[in-house]
């Protein structure tokens, strides 16, 4: 026991071997992959092949076995250069491999998890619906045993991934009688018959990632694919959303501190009356801000992650969540605003992480879901 | 990377919150509304090693580190935030410089009854002309001999009411500006040191704020602290030390805020439910929460680098800049939960609401660590 706030020799050797992997590789193509809506594969499967991909699962299933905080760490660091990529990643780990590794059948984590963990296949999580939102219980989707298979029927909107995914967490109703406790999770080859994926949505940021809907039609999947029990789905959807926090405070920690180096660099070089306007009080104190929200966002996501087996933990995840992305969206809008009109036009990196910045209040719980969900620990504990 | 206290650190904490819970919060009301200076319990919190928690035992202190100082700062402040301070001033702006800077028979004669709590100090830099500007002091020093003369004035000394020794800053010669400035140790009773009326203030009312006139008084000049001239050096430095415990304050004022928020809400019905039923209230309790988490672990951090690393500015400038204003926020809000009830003096948060303000001016504004805090990253990066 200590209060301790250095990485390990292996965390930091973790994050610098990302950092350059981000800034060699990732950074050239984002404008161009941002403006053209091009999802970059390539560089997923380079992001596979560092294990990048496989950050949660133990090496007997082909991962890399890491701690939660490196796996933040690199989430962080990615999403400093492309949150893009920075979501597509953290949505295989996080709420695709992360759950099957969990909550799995040997058999399962055997059949799905070398695939997902080298990167071969990507994975994606169907739990929301256009009707159920923050309310993931209100979900219409239906899975209905027949012998050895479940047929499952609904559709799933804004599926990160959808298209893009070899494989799915699936959440339906087994009994839609029994609200929450009705609800079941399925691992689902994304390439099964009866599995139509929408077109892309056409989303305000992240556009280097894929979002669409996915429809199930007399969907078979096998009942050994079942994740933990019938009627267990809700629990594993939240344990999983409790966790995939993490990797959204880690990506909104990335982009914050890429929109303050944004500004430190500008400021520092754009002259106005005559003087970097870094020198002017009122950029000094948008710049330190900035910096100090930093330091709290990511002071929280750190002991969140080193936290993850507390009691402690899901307060601590949804706390980091809820002001790192808040924190996020303040210092990309000051950090805009300290590039004045040439923020505001597409040529300068901070345009679009203005707009790649704002998704993080909402998807993987909303900030109001957040709230709640620390308010409910603190007046029940 | 790990925070959690160790075994000697939660026995401080416990050790601590009983002595604030049995000797300290039941006079905190008292004190505040007659200003009396809590001198007794001082010398009681001294006997529990709580005047000079980081001084090594040989010289009358606690021999613990800068993590066990915070917690003790935040567990008496969390009931009495007077008591807090007057604490802190004695632990980080006299003893920490008498450890920094003393010789061996300064620590001996000085150093070893302050940090034992047997006697009270105080830090005089502030002038009516000179607070965030510290350089353009104007007390004088004048070397006769074997002492020196000094004449001036300063204000809003904390503890000065009561204090048995000051740490005084004066020039030797205001031509050469912060490098005239020198420290030296002065005994309260030395002939022509004077003390003016208890300062009637917003909050931290108990906490002995004074003026304190210098007439002619001479002081050995073996009781300069350092070289000539080193005295600005010498007190920055210590101010940075000193936000850390300031920072503590602000996060022991506003958790004790929060725990009477977090209970009242429970308790208070309205519309036929406790009022924590409602989402209004929960989000400001959730709110609450994660602000005060992310202050204490800024706060940690910067205790951390004082401990471990060798520099800590921007650290300790930071946890100041942002539990001070977490604190504003987090009383806030209290008070509001409380209702009519929280305006009135029968309840405790218009006084942590009061005691709070002063954490945003005192070892240095809000303005000076943002200043503080952009020197340091835009020289850093």
């Amino acid at each position: 026991m200590a209060v301790d706030f250095s990485l390990s020799e292996e965390q930091e050797l973790l994050r610098h071997e990302i950092r350059r992997f981000a800034e060699e590789r990732i950074l050239p193509g984002t404008r161009e992959r941002d403006r053209t809506h091009t999802f970059p594969a390539e560089l997923l499967r380079e992001a596979g092949e560092m294990g990048l991909l496989g950050m949660l699962v133990g090496e007997s299933y082909g991962g890399a076995g890491f701690d939660p905080l490196s796996y933040c760490l690199a989430v962080e660091e990615i999403s400093r250069i492309c949150p893009s990529v920075g979501v597509t990643m953290s949505v295989s780990n996080s709420v695709c491999s992360w759950p099957i590794a969990k909550f799995g059948s040997e058999e399962i984590k055997r059949q799905f998890l070398p695939d997902l963990a080298s990167g071969r296949k990507l994975g994606g999580f169907c739990l929301t619906e256009a009707g159920s939102g923050s309310d993931a219980g209100a979900m219409l989707s239906t899975a209905r045993r027949d012998r050895d298979d479940y047929i499952l029927d609904g559709a799933k909107a804004w599926i990160t991934n959808a298209g893009v995914a070899g494989t799915f967490v699936v959440m339906a109703k087994t009994d839609p009688s029994a609200g929450k406790r009705g609800i079941s999770a399925f691992v689902v080859d994304a390439a099964s018959p009866g599995i139509a994926i929408g077109a892309p949505e056409e989303k305000l940021g992240l556009r280097a990632s894929v979002t669409a809907a996915v429809s199930f039609t007399a969907c078979r999947v096998p009942a050994r694919q079942m994740l933990g029990v019938e009627g267990g789905g809700f629990k594993i959807a939240l344990a999983t959303l409790d966790h995939s926090r993490l990797g959204i405070a880690a990506q909104a920690v990335g982009m914050h501190q890429r929109a303050l180096d944004l500004a430190l660099s500008y400021s520092r070089e754009r002259v106005q009356f005559g003087v970097p306007i870094a020198e002017h009080q009122a950029i000094q104190f948008q710049l330190a801000k900035m910096s100090t929200e930093l330091a709290a966002a990511r002071v929280l996501l750190w002991h969140a992650a080193a936290a993850e087996r507390t009691p402690a933990a899901g307060r601590l995840a949804a706390e980091a969540k809820a002001f790192a992305s808040e924190a996020a969206n303040r210092a990309v809008w000051d950090s805009l605003q300290i590039h004045g009109g040439n923020g505001f036009c597409e040529e300068f990196e901070i345009a679009r992480l203005y707009r790649d910045v704002r998704v993080t209040t909402i998807y993987e719980g909303t900030s109001e879901m957040q709230r709640l969900v620390i308010a409910r620990h603190l007046l029940t504990s | 990377m790990q925070i959690e206290l160790n075994e000697e650190q939660v026995l401080l904490r416990d050790t601590v919150r009983q002595f604030a819970a049995e000797v300290v919060a039941p006079r905190a009301k008292e004190i505040d509304a007659t200003g009396e200076f809590p001198l007794a319990y001082f010398h009681q919190a001294g006997k529990l090693g709580l005047a000079g928690v980081c001084v090594p035992e040989e010289f009358g202190g606690a021999g613990m580190d800068m993590i066990a100082y915070c917690v003790a700062i935040e567990e008496i402040s969390r009931v009495c935030a007077s008591s807090g301070v007057i604490l802190s001033v004695n632990n980080s702006l006299v003893c920490d410089p008498l450890m920094r800077y003393a010789s061996p028979e300064q620590k001996r004669r000085f150093l070893v009854p302050l940090a034992a709590g047997e006697k009270l100090g105080c830090f005089a830099l502030t002038e009516p002309d000179a607070g965030s500007d510290a350089a353009a002091l104007k007390t004088t020093a004048k070397r006769e001999g074997d002492e020196y003369v000094l004449n001036g004035s300063k204000v809003f000394i904390t503890n000065a009411t009561h204090a048995d020794t000051a740490l005084v800053f004066a020039t030797v010669d205001p031509a050469l500006k912060h490098r005239g400035i020198s420290a030296f140790i002065v005994p309260m009773d030395s002939p022509g040191f004077g003390r003016g009326h208890h300062e009637y203030k917003l909050g931290v009312q108990a906490s002995g704020t004074t003026q304190l006139f210098l007439e002619n008084v001479r002081v050995p000049a073996d009781q300069r602290l350092g070289d000539e001239g080193m005295g600005f050096r010498i007190a920055m430095s210590t101010l940075d030390g000193g936000r850390i415990g300031i920072a503590a304050q602000a996060v022991g004022i506003a958790q004790g805020a929060f725990e009477a928020a977090l209970k009242y809400a429970q308790e208070r019905e309205q519309f036929g439910h406790p009022i924590a039923d409602f989402q209004a209230i929960q989000f400001y309790l959730a709110d609450m929460a994660m602000e005060l988490d992310a202050a204490r672990l800024l706060v940690y951090k910067a205790a951390w680098a004082k401990e471990n690393l060798k520099r800590f500015t921007l650290e300790a400038a930071q946890a100041k800049l942002f539990a001070s204003e977490m604190a504003q926020r987090v009383t806030n809000k209290a008070l509001q939960i409380h209702g009519g009830y929280g305006y009135t003096r029968d309840y405790n948060v218009e006084r942590f609401f009061r005691d709070a303000r002063i954490t945003e001016i005192y070892e240095g504004t809000s303005e000076i660590q943002k200043l503080v805090i952009a020197d340091w990253i835009l020289k850093e990066s």
